[in-house]
Formats: C-alpha cells, sequence, structure tokens
C-alpha cells in the first residue's frame, strides 16, 4: 500500500533524473573540445587494416 | 594463422605476442550460415502448413505448435545468435588490437556450448518439453547450460575489453557489451522457474498469470530490443564503415544513439499487453515509451546511412555493402511501424493478427538478416584470406531474390492482418457481427500462399549466398580455371 | 568532464555497470510494483487452482503449443465481449504457470470456451479438425485419444505449484492420483472432488470410459476455461485494478 502511494513520485522523478542525465549525455558527446578525439575514436575499424 | 612481424607493412592483425582467434571466428560463420538455411527451411515449411494443413502429416512431432519455436528460435538464436557472437569475437579483438582473452579453450568452449544448447532446444520442441513463453521456450535444464555458456562468452568479451591496446573502446562494442549484460539479465529472470522433479524436463513459472506476462512480454520486446537491435547495430556500426572505407557518418550521434536506446527501449514491453489485464498505467508507461523509440532509432538509421555520404557509387560496385545498407533502411521502416503499432488506438486493430508478423518479418528478414548476409559477404573472404567473393553477381541475384521475398511476404502480412482485424470488428446492418472467425480464416488462404512463396524466395536467395560463399572459400573465383584461382592471396 | 569522459569511455568495467543499471531499471519500476500493489488482482469470486486432471490437460495444451495460434485474452472491446464473452480479468489466470494469454490468433480465443461445445464435438475436432470445421487450418491430433495420460507423478505437478504460491491443501496433494482418475469417471463418487475444486466438469471426455486418454485431460481443461467466475454479482468495484 506504501509503495503504491508514492509510487507516481517516484516515477515522476525518475523521469526528471533521466531528462537531465540525458541532457547532460548529449552535452558530453557534441562538447565541441571532444571534436577531435570523437574522429578519431571513429576510425578505429579502420586504421585497423587496409 | 601465422604471427606476423610488427614491421609488417600491414602492421595489423596481431598485439606484441598473440595472433587474432579467427578459426572459432570461421566456424560461427559457417554456423551462421547452416542455421540460416535451417531457419528459413522450417518457416517455409509452417508457412506452408497454414495454407495447407494437409502438411502437419497427423504427426505429433511436425505440428504447427511445435514446429513454429524450431523456426523462431532457428531464426533468432541459431541463425541470429551465431552471427552476433562470431561477429562480436571478430570485431572486439580488431577494434581492441587484442586476442580473445584467454585464449581459444574458452571460445571453442562458447562454440560449440551454444551449438548443444540449439540442438537441445530445437530436439525439446519436437519432442514437447517447452515452457511455452514466446522466444524462451527451452526447458529449465537447457536455460541452465545456455547460462552456463553465456557467462563465459562475457568473461571473453570483457576480459578481452580490457586487455585491449586501443586506449578507446569502439562504439560498435558498446552495442556487443549491452546485448551481451542484457540478455543474461532478461534470460535469468524471465526464466525463473521450478521442475517439478530433477529427473524431468517439466517446470512451473516462478510467476503466474499477469506478473508472467509482463515479466514475459518485457523479455520479449528486449530480446527484439538487445538481440535483434543492440547487436545488430554493433555489426552495422563496424562493418558498415569497414566495407565503406570511411568512418561512422557522426561518432557522436552513435553515442546519443547508444545511451538512449538501451534506455528507452526496456520500458517498452507492455505494449505487447495492450487492452488485457494488465493495469492501464503499464500499458501506458510502455506506448509512451515506444513512441519515444522512434527517434534514437532513427537516429541510428541516419547514422548508418549517411556513412556512405559522398560514395554512393559503391552501392554498385559492392553488393555486399548493398545488403547492408538495405538492411538500414528496412530498420528504419521497422522502427517507425513498431511505435505505431504500439499505439493502443492502432494496437487494438493489429493485434492478435498477422500484421504483427509481417511487422516482425520486415525486421527479421529485411533488417536482420540482410545486415548479417552484408557482414558475411565481407567477412568470408577476409577470414579464407581470399581476394574477393567468387561471384558478385550471384551477390546481386540473392540481393533481389531476397528483396522480392520481403516485399511478398510484407505486403501479404499487411493486407491479410488489417484485413482480419477489420473482419473480425464488422458489423451487419442489423447490429450482429458480419463473419464468423472461421470466415476469416478462410479469406487469409490466399495471402498465406503468396507469404509462403516469398519466404520459398528468400530461401532461394539465401542457397545462391551458401553456394558462393562455399566457393569463395575454396578459392574460386566465377569465371575463372578453379587451379588458377585456387593460389592463395593476402587479404586486404 | 575530461575526468568523466576517460572513466566512463575507457573502462569496460564501469560501461557494463552503467549499462546494467540503465537496463534494470525499466524492469524494476514496471514490473516490481504490479507484485506488490495489491489492485493488480481484481476481488472477484470463483478462481481455485486447477483439479489434477484440468492441470494434466492445461500441461498437454502448453506441451502442443496451442499458445501459438490461440490466445485466452478478451479485450473489452465490443465485438471481442460480443464473440466470446466478458473480457478477460487478471484474476482469471492467477494461477497460470506459465501464462497462456498468447499473442495471435490464428484460431479464435480460448479464455472462455468451456461449455460452449460438447465433449463429442471437441473429440472430433481433434481428431479431425476439418470434418467439423471444413475451412479450419489446425492440425490434427488423433494420437491424443489413442495414448494413455501419463500422470503417475501429478501429485508433484501440485506439490512443485504449491511451492510458487498456488494454495492446494495437503488433502488435495493426498488425493491428486484419485481425484485425477475420479473426475474422468462418470460412476465415480466425485462429491469430495467437487468440494475440493468447484464447478469441476465431471464425466467420460473421449468417449472411451475403460480408459483415460490424453484427450480426456485437455478436454476436461479446455471445459473449464472462462467458467470460474460467474459474472452475475460482480460490480464495477469489483473489477477496479
Amino acid at each position: 500500500m506504501e509503495l503504491g502511494e508514492i509510487y507516481p513520485l517516484l516515477r515522476s522523478l525518475w523521469t526528471v533524473w533521466f531528462t537531465a542525465l540525458f541532457i547532460g549525455l548529449v552535452a558530453w558527446a557534441l562538447w565541441p573540445s571532444r571534436r577531435e578525439e570523437m574522429r578519431r575514436a571513429a576510425r578505429i575499424p579502420l586504421d585497423d587494416q587496409r | 594463422m601465422q604471427k606476423a612481424s610488427p614491421a609488417s607493412p600491414m602492421g595489423y592483425g596481431m598485439d606484441a605476442e598473440q595472433p587474432y582467434i579467427e578459426d572459432v571466428v570461421r566456424a560461427f560463420v559457417a554456423a551462421t550460415v547452416f542455421w540460416a538455411v535451417v531457419a528459413f527451411l522450417a518457416g517455409v515449411y509452417i508457412a506452408l502448413q497454414l495454407a495447407f494443413p494437409a502438411l502437419n502429416l497427423g504427426l505429433e512431432w511436425t505440428t504447427f505448435g511445435r514446429l513454429r519455436p524450431v523456426h523462431t528460435s532457428a531464426a533468432i538464436f541459431a541463425f541470429g545468435g551465431n552471427a552476433l557472437i562470431g561477429t562480436s569475437f571478430y570485431v572486439v579483438q580488431r577494434t581492441c588490437r587484442a586476442a580473445l582473452w584467454g585464449g581459444p579453450v574458452p571460445a571453442w568452449f562458447v562454440f560449440w556450448g551454444y551449438q548443444l544448447f540449439i540442438v537441445l532446444a530445437a530436439l525439446g520442441y519436437v519432442m514437447g518439453y517447452t515452457q511455452s513463453k514466446e522466444y524462451a521456450e527451452p526447458e529449465w535444464y537447457v536455460d541452465l547450460w545456455l547460462t552456463l555458456v553465456w557467462v563465459v562468452y562475457f568473461m571473453i568479451f570483457i576480459g578481452t575489453l580490457i586487455k585491449r591496446e586501443e586506449p578507446h573502446i569502439y562504439v560498435a562494442n558498446w552495442f556487443y557489451l549491452a546485448f551481451i549484460i542484457t540478455v543474461a539479465m532478461l534470460h535469468i529472470v524471465n526464466n525463473l522457474s521450478l521442475p517439478v522433479s530433477i529427473f524431468g524436463a517439466k517446470s512451473y513459472s516462478a510467476f503466474a498469470g499477469v506478473q508472467d506476462a509482463l515479466t514475459q512480454w518485457w523479455y520479449g520486446h528486449n530480446a527484439v530490443g538487445f538481440f535483434l537491435t543492440a547487436g545488430f547495430l554493433a555489426i552495422m556500426y563496424y562493418f558498415i564503415p569497414k566495407a565503406a572505407g570511411r568512418p561512422i557518418y557522426s561518432y557522436r550521434l552513435s553515442i546519443i544513439h547508444f545511451w538512449s536506446l538501451i534506455f528507452l527501449y526496456i520500458w517498452a514491453g507492455p505494449h505487447h499487453l495492450h487492452y488485457t489485464a494488465l493495469p492501464d498505467w503499464a500499458q501506458t508507461l510502455g506506448m509512451a515509451f515506444s513512441v519515444m523509440l522512434w527517434m534514437p532509432s532513427w537516429g541510428g538509421m541516419i547514422n548508418g546511412i549517411m556513412t556512405l555520404s559522398g560514395a554512393w557509387d559503391k552501392l554498385r560496385t559492392d553488393p555486399g555493402l548493398r545488403f547492408s545498407v538495405t538492411a538500414v533502411g528496412f530498420y528504419g521502416m521497422a522502427t517507425f511501424e513498431g511505435p505505431v503499432m504500439s499505439i493502443r488506438q492502432v494496437n487494438a486493430l493489429s493485434h492478435y493478427t498477422d500484421w504483427t508478423v509481417g511487422h516482425v518479418h520486415s525486421g527479421a528478414l529485411g533488417w536482420n538478416a540482410f545486415v548479417t548476409f552484408g557482414a558475411l559477404y565481407y567477412l568470408v573472404p577476409v577470414l579464407w584470406k581470399r581476394a574477393g567473393l567468387y561471384s558478385t553477381r550471384l551477390v546481386a541475384w540473392h540481393f533481389w531474390l531476397g528483396t522480392l521475398g520481403i516485399v511478398l511476404y510484407i505486403t501479404a502480412m499487411w493486407v491479410s492482418g488489417i484485413m482480419q482485424g477489420l473482419m473480425w470488428r464488422a458489423y451487419d446492418e442489423y447490429g450482429f457481427l458480419q463473419y464468423s472467425f472461421v470466415e476469416t480464416v478462410a479469406a487469409m488462404r490466399p495471402f498465406y500462399m503468396i507469404r509462403a512463396l516469398g519466404g520459398i524466395l528468400f530461401l532461394g536467395g539465401a542457397l545462391l549466398m551458401v553456394y558462393n560463399l562455399w566457393r569463395t572459400a575454396q578459392g574460386h573465383v566465377a569465371g575463372q580455371p578453379a587451379a588458377r584461382a585456387a593460389t592463395v592471396q593476402p587479404a586486404e | 568532464m575530461q575526468f568523466k569522459h576517460a572513466t566512463i569511455e575507457r573502462s569496460a568495467p564501469l560501461l557494463a555497470v552503467l549499462t546494467l543499471i540503465t537496463v534494470a531499471i525499466g524492469g524494476l519500476v514496471e514490473i516490481v510494483p504490479l507484485f506488490t500493489i495489491e489492485s493488480t488482482i481484481e476481488r472477484v469470486q470463483g478462481v481455485r487452482p486447477y483439479s489434477p486432471l484440468e492441470l494434466a490437460g492445461r500441461n498437454i495444451y502448453v506441451r502442443e503449443g496451442c499458445y501459438v495460434c490461440h490466445s485466452q485474452q478478451i479485450r473489452p472491446m465490443r465485438d471481442e465481449v460480443e464473440r466470446y464473452g466478458h473480457y478477460s480479468l487478471a484474476a482469471e489466470s492467477m494461477y497460470d504457470r506459465p501464462f497462456q494469454w498468447g499473442s495471435k490468433r490464428t484460431g479464435p480465443d480460448l479464455a472462455r470456451v468451456g461449455g460452449k461445445y460438447s465433449n463429442e464435438w471437441h473429440v472430433a475436432h481433434m481428431i479431425d479438425p476439418r470434418s467439423v470445421v471444413p475451412e479450419s487450418v489446425m492440425p490434427a491430433y488423433p494420437f491424443l485419444a489413442r495414448r494413455p495420460l501419463g500422470a503417475g507423478d501429478i501429485a508433484a505437478h501440485l506439490v512443485a505449484n504449491r511451492r510458487l504460491g498456488v494454495p492446494y491443501s495437503d488433502e488435495m496433494i493426498a488425493s491428486a492420483a484419485a481425484d485425477l482418475a475420479a473426475q474422468a469417471d462418470p460412476e465415480a463418487d466425485t462429491s469430495d472432488l467437487l468440494k475440493r475444486y468447484p464447478g469441476a466438469v465431471i464425466g467420460d471426455f473421449d468417449g472411451d470410459p475403460k480408459r483415460l486418454t490424453e484427450m480426456d485431460a485437455l478436454i476436461a481443461y479446455m471445459q473449464v476455461l472462462g467458467t470460474m467466475v460467474k459474472f452475475q454479482g460482480v460490480t464495477p468495484a469489483d473489477l477496479k485494478q
């Protein structure tokens, strides 16, 4: 019963938390200073042979 | 394979000490091709059973009810699973520049252990040993065995990641890792059951009724999400750049793709239970996350296809790549159709009908099988150290036969599914149900035949592939005398 | 930021742990409440554990993969309710291990097939579906009528279910084998059986009173499907989830 009562609150908290996490993730991936590293990482399969 | 010196002009294929382990990858490739034919053959047979019920033969071992899991397990776990494990062993070594952790012995254990799992599962279905949970039909003893094999697989994979020479973990490995971990979690939870006796095959599920239903579809949907999507996206993220000779369109997008996909997918299961006795809040949650999934899915599709931007001509010269890119197109189509079907009002019509079957096959044939074919056409010449494929013309034939087969299959299922859904809910002028159930069954028949024809074309294309890959492995080249072509050439 | 980059992207174990947390959340938040929130299961009367013969029949239903083509879950749309009966309740499958809701209707829904057809019809239909429904595409199951029901360990099946939470009493387990035989025997004294399993359908199901076959068990199961809850006295409040 207790879980039933706090459940909606928990659920909306998860949503907020994961929205924040997602924005952080996008910012991290798109951060300009990381451009060069990403470019290098993308070449990993190609630099391995050929 | 022999050890190359670090000064080798190609400078790849080895870390400082150990050569890459490729025997076991070759075995997985061969198993993938073998089980592909088994899966397609079983599919064609049970498709024909629906059009011609006499093909059930009146025997208990050959009824649709027992053979259908043989088909689904052969397609997903045997064909798809061997493709995933095999390519993951190949990709993780090359992108980490390290040989498999533990050497050849654990890798061979995974190979033979996994084949044993498949055979045990299939024998069980035919004999009637089943848990009757879709895509998790094997009974407890097979589940335990698979768990053991999977733990060893996980250890090899993460061990190789840990001992890598390359500082960054390439994104394909993220997808493989998510596939391995999530499948382990799903498999263990959904298969919790109590055997009646340690000496018998029969067990009872740890969950009952509505809880069992939600656990099963949490499993079932994420088997699609992590086995058939995340795992195969790993194939896409390695083999498309490799075959196209250029890096993935946006590496940053691939990272966003990864996290949003694995986070959203896991919630989507309840859309399989719309309007059932599952509480409404869970249904709504499943629908909302399914619709949101559309976004990362298309992000991944754009990333795969745009990798070819500026190199579209390769689609003409490399028919293997044509498979991979078309596969990504089908992935985009299926991941658009999926969210649409997860909307309750659409699902009210589509659920319980062939529309779902068609949707699954646009994913399974168009995405999973095609992206695997693309990887196989790339891998076989490399692994067997041949300059190229036996025949690119046969690949083109395979491509068109396969595509035509898929088109026939999914259009037949769209028409029959939507038609059946509409017939079920049709009322006549007096306010009575217009059709009896069996009238809707009779109306399906022409579409079942078209579907079977589509399957036969798809199977035919796959048989061309078997022949082509066999001749490639032998070192033959179409139109050249065998003796000259058979000289071993270094891989490029 | 630089630190985060190095840690997540370069540490395989951390990547594995973060992945596991991310994928575990959905399951925890969706599935766990279903086990703890009491309102998941409606408060209706009449649902009881399967009788030994019904359970044996259910195991044959599972073994043959009937769920592949037949759902047992009626949705609340007008056409489904008119075609199959009252929409399915969670309570009605609360002892189903595993559930048999299905996902495809190549054949009709069976959630309330109990009592709709006679035993004789079922036998004829199982032996040769097209003899009674010419357009049917169902496989024939003639071997069910020939094969004796192998259920010598039925008590062990009840025990396994009880360990998982199905309320089989000691008395039910002790008399499991006798109840199994009695339910398919029109001559037997079944008053105790009916006290233990109210509403169980009794009779010779397969048309051969001398033998207890797999057909007997399967039809006994099918004849009880959807009949346990009597909907006359049920109020909307009882059905609230």
